[in-house]
């Protein structure tokens, strides 16, 4: 019984995924209903609804042209602040289970096509992984998945190599170091604007690697800091009891 | 049109790796076919016009997410009963 109830599940998410691509459901054309839209620094009023002022104002107000980016960093940005200590707290979380005194590596060979072709993807997993988080405000991606696609490919050399080992001090080194530089830009618009978190850089112009304020440093250093902590949840799930 | 037809065939291999990760009993094939499943998802997001989601989907959900569960399978057994 709970079988099928579970293939009807199923069935139904795939009527539902089939029904948006053919525009039973719209997606796009979403403008929100609420239309009063609350400026937080100056306090005034303006009659449009919150999904419709990111849409136009993001490049002007943040000078990011990936509006996703800008919501997530600066409009948001307390919200990310949060989900780097939950990623934080989880990788903690997983090296006190997984803490082994006497600790040895898996001994498994792997084979020759995995060998061969893990030294030649992983310079360009390395270098993918950081394009995405420095043009975090430029392109699709930012910190969060550039630093899950430079875990990804350290997961490659740990599958390939039974003896490579990532120095697990110099792993929480970067980790704590980047999660700080994070909080000091935070507490320095508190110091120079007004608020936590707050843009105190000037914008410059949209479309340039050197723009949009502290979104790409703020990126850069998330990047860092997810792909150490995914890492070394990576490495500390390899290891295995003497 | 063509997305269409793109999307026809990644729900149904989501939806076919999904049940096929339920049922078998083979635990190691169970989280590969939970990998191409969240591949395929990604593909999906990417055709709905989320880049970012698409790209945060295939490192996680296809690599990490199974490489944790092929680590957990080698630290106990690969058979269900």
């Amino acid at each position: 019984m709970r079988r099928y109830a579970g293939i009807a599940v199923a069935l139904l998410f795939f009527a539902f995924s089939i029904s948006i691509f053919i525009q039973l459901i719209p997606y796009d054309s979403y403008e929100g209903s609420a239309y009063h839209y609350k400026n937080p620094i100056n306090g005034s009023v303006a009659n449009e609804s919150v999904p419709s002022h990111y849409i136009k104002e993001t490049r002007n107000e943040t000078g990011a042209v990936n509006a996703v980016t800008a919501i997530v960093v600066e409009y948001r940005g307390f919200d990310t602040l949060g989900e780097v200590t939950v990623l934080f707290t989880a990788a903690t979380g997983v090296s006190f289970l997984l803490y082994q005194l006497h600790k040895k590596m898996q001994r498994r060979e792997a084979n020759l096509i995995t060998k061969e072709g893990s030294k030649i993807v992983l310079p360009f997993a390395l270098l993918t992984g950081a394009y995405i988080f420095i043009h975090g405000h430029l392109t699709p991606g930012g910190g969060f998945p550039g630093g899950s696609v430079i875990a990804s490919g350290f997961l490659l050399m740990l599958l390939a190599y039974p003896k490579f080992f990532v120095n697990e001090k110099r792993l929480s080194y970067i980790e704590s170091i980047s999660g700080s530089i994070f909080v000091i830009i935070g507490l320095l618009g508190l110091l120079l604007a007004t608020s936590f978190l707050q843009n105190f850089i000037p914008v410059g112009k949209p479309g340039y690697l050197f723009s949009a304020g502290i979104i790409p440093l703020i990126y850069i250093a998330i990047g860092f800091k997810v792909g150490s902590e995914l890492s070394s949840i990576v490495q500390k799930l390899k290891e295995v009891e003497e | 049109m063509i997305l269409v037809i793109i999307a026809w065939v990644m729900a149904l291999l989501a939806i076919v790796a999904a049940i096929y990760a339920v049922e078998t009993k083979d635990l190691l094939s169970s989280a590969i076919a939970m990998g191409i499943a969240s591949l395929v998802v990604s593909i999906m997001f990417l055709v709905l016009q989320a880049p970012d989601v698409a790209i945060t989907e295939a490192s996680i959900g296809a690599a990490l997410t199974m490489a944790v569960f092929v680590y957990a399978i080698g630290k106990t057994r690969r058979w269900e009963e």
